[in-house]
């Protein structure tokens, strides 16, 4: 923990900020949007690392937290007009934070494969829930919404352009990455790697260990809804199939692809999916079943190179 | 109310046809369930590819079906073709896996269904296709022409899964497996080829998966979808039963689904669905060893 390793951190951190805060004026409209689009999946990936990084837990519901982020941003964005961005954040945050505590509370009792297996059947539920529920959520076509107005109230208030929308989301997911970085290294993130590597002896200290684990949970889900309000907000729609659990099994591949326990790894995982995905149905067109390749890249990741691509970097980035 | 008026307001009939369909559907399910628990007991493998397997088997059946015209050959060969393939997964994607964290094989697993799913879509497109039954005949339940195919079905399920019963219980082969399942170590100093158990343990389970998609694909249309539904019953099968547990995974598939054909009556079988994941629920918070095992001491 020298001085200068944490100086060449910071320095890093900036030239990829600056570069990210850029982008948007030198990209073409089509990339503008795609980044904006890595950027809130990584989102979603960087959350459920807390779980499967830090604490060890593989959780394969991330979809329900995202998919009730959406909705609730949808339900703030119908019921008040004009419709407001924070009113937004604060519905999807509300629903998703409920979520999770409801989810975390039985879930966390369950251990390795249980867990895993316990939250995807969530997540499941809600998309049941939601798929069937159709006066209110609109059922299999889902929702359509009017997008919110960027403003601060008494400041300023101009409309979302491919930019603004940019910047917004790139301001949100730093401020998110800036507190879940304090937070892995805070005392309760290291109560967290003591649970990982250590569950039994953790507890043996006298840590509440099931306690730890559903604040972990919540605070997953929590991030995990907010990606799904950025998501809402950009693309001013909501549908089930987010909350599928699909999304939650592409979440823990952003997650792997980038190297786990990094924070900024599973946003590098998404990216990187995301542009084989842009890439190989630029070549082969947009039939091409192009998770046929990708999953292979999957299947010989885990098995050669488990730690990610950043997974070098792992000590580095968690100074 | 009357003892007797109540008793007239419960829809008897449609309780016993519903019976006879969870009596059904569950012995599919647990020929399912039964190849996903040996996967699990044995080396520890939670198999998210094992209803594209099951899918697979599927269409396999539509394409021997369509070119022999013979049902029985097509769940012959389906059986066999999948079970190679099966072989084939867990050599080139779970070996290297073996002694790593059991999690890291729920991802390879994971990553095997998106690449079957996907192919399956991209090779048959999104339409479903159908498999015509062996036979039509019909006979009268009620109000309703029930299939004979029907029971045929959950027959010859009972049959598979009794003669893999006693395969495992008196064959050489089977008795390799168990050995395996109980101490994989002392097995392999007992000269068991414990690696070949691993990989015909997954082929059988395969085998068994693509046998119960052949038989039920006359009951639904095959599509590309079809093993996400499976799988994860068949996961709260796994888990309700027992992990590893063969009995108790029949068991477990027979309660669900009777619970979820009688939920069927009164609200809409999408819904009912939330049923068993309840049950799963439930059973994970006050029984995490299982409903059917006795109880660990």
């Amino acid at each position: 923990m020298t001085k200068r390793t944490n100086t060449s951190y910071w320095i890093a951190f900036s030239i990829v900020l600056a570069l990210l805060i850029i982008a948007p004026l030198v990209l073409p409209e089509f990339w503008r949007r795609f980044l904006t689009e890595i950027l809130i999946w990584g989102l979603l990936a960087m959350s459920s690392d807390i779980l499967i990084g830090y604490t060890g837990m593989i959780s394969f519901g991330h979809s329900a937290f995202f998919g009730l982020g959406m909705y609730g941003a949808a339900a703030a964005l119908l019921m008040f007009s004009p419709p407001n961005l924070w009113l937004a954040l604060a519905f999807g945050l509300v629903a998703s934070a409920l979520i999770a505590l409801f989810v975390a509370y039985f879930s966390t009792r369950l251990r390795d494969i249980y867990f895993a297996i316990t939250t995807l059947i969530f997540s499941q539920i809600f998309y049941v829930i939601v798929f069937t529920w159709t006066e209110v959520t609109g059922g299999e076509n889902g929702l359509n919404f009017p997008r919110p107005r960027l403003a601060i109230p008494g400041l300023f208030s101009v409309p979302f352009t491919s930019e603004t929308m940019h910047w917004f989301v790139l301001a949100v997911v730093t401020a998110s990455y800036l507190i879940l970085r304090r937070v892995t290294r805070s005392p309760f993130g290291m109560v967290l790697q003591s649970i990982r590597e250590n569950e039994p002896r953790t507890r043996a200290i006298g840590y509440p260990v099931e306690r730890y684990k559903i604040v972990a949970v919540m605070l997953s889900g929590l991030f995990a809804g907010l990606a799904g309000v950025l998501y809402a907000v950009q693309n001013r729609f909501a549908a089930p199939d987010f909350i599928f659990f699909l999304v939650s099994g592409e979440t823990v591949i952003f997650n792997v692809m980038g190297g786990i326990g990094t924070l900024v790894g599973p946003i590098v995982g998404a990216g990187f999916f995301l542009l084989m995905r842009e890439f190989l149905s630029r070549l082969f067109g947009d039939q091409f079943p192009y998770l046929i390749p990708l999953g292979v890249v999957f299947i010989v990741m885990i098995i050669f190179l488990p730690q990610g691509l950043l997974g070098f970097a792992r000590r580095w980035l968690n100074r | 109310m009357e003892l007797t008026a109540i008793l007239y307001s419960i829809p008897w009939d449609q309780i016993l046809i519903q019976t006879i369909n969870g009596i059904v559907t569950g012995m599919i399910l647990a020929l399912i369930a039964s190849g996903l628990t040996l996967i699990f007991g044995i080396m520890d493998v939670v198999n998210f590819a094992h209803g594209e397997l099951f899918m697979l088997g599927a269409y396999i059946g539509v394409i021997v079906l369509a070119t022999t015209g013979n049902f029985w050959l097509a769940l012959l060969i389906a059986t066999l073709v999948v079970a190679l393939l099966g072989a084939a997964i867990q050599i080139v994607t779970l070996r290297p896996l073996l002694g790593r964290d059991p999690l890291t094989t729920i991802l390879a697993t994971f990553g095997v269904s998106l690449i079957l799913q996907n192919y399956a879509l991209w090779q048959f497109g999104p339409v479903a296709r159908k498999i015509q039954e062996p036979f039509t005949g019909h006979f009268t339940l009620f109000y309703l022409e029930y299939p004979w195919y029907r029971l045929v079905i959950a027959g010859l399920s009972a049959a598979i899964i009794g003669g893999f019963w006693l395969f495992l219980k008196h064959g050489k082969y089977g008795i390799w497996i168990r050995a395996t399942t109980q101490d994989r170590v002392m097995a392999q100093a007992m000269g068991i080829p414990v690696p070949w158990v691993h990989t015909a343990a997954f082929a059988i389970g395969a085998g068994m998966a693509a046998a119960s998609g052949v038989l039920f694909g006359p009951l639904v249309g095959v599509n590309h979808t079809m093993g996400l539904d499976w799988v994860l019953k068949a996961f709260i099968v796994v888990v309700v039963g027992g992990m590893g547990n063969l009995g108790g995974s029949i068991a477990a598939a027979i309660f669900i689904s009777l619970l979820e054909a009688y939920a069927a009556i009164w609200v809409s079988p999408a819904q009912a669905v939330i049923v068993s994941f309840m049950v799963l629920i439930l059973t994970l918070l006050f029984r995490p060893t299982g409903l059917f095992v006795p109880t660990p001491k």
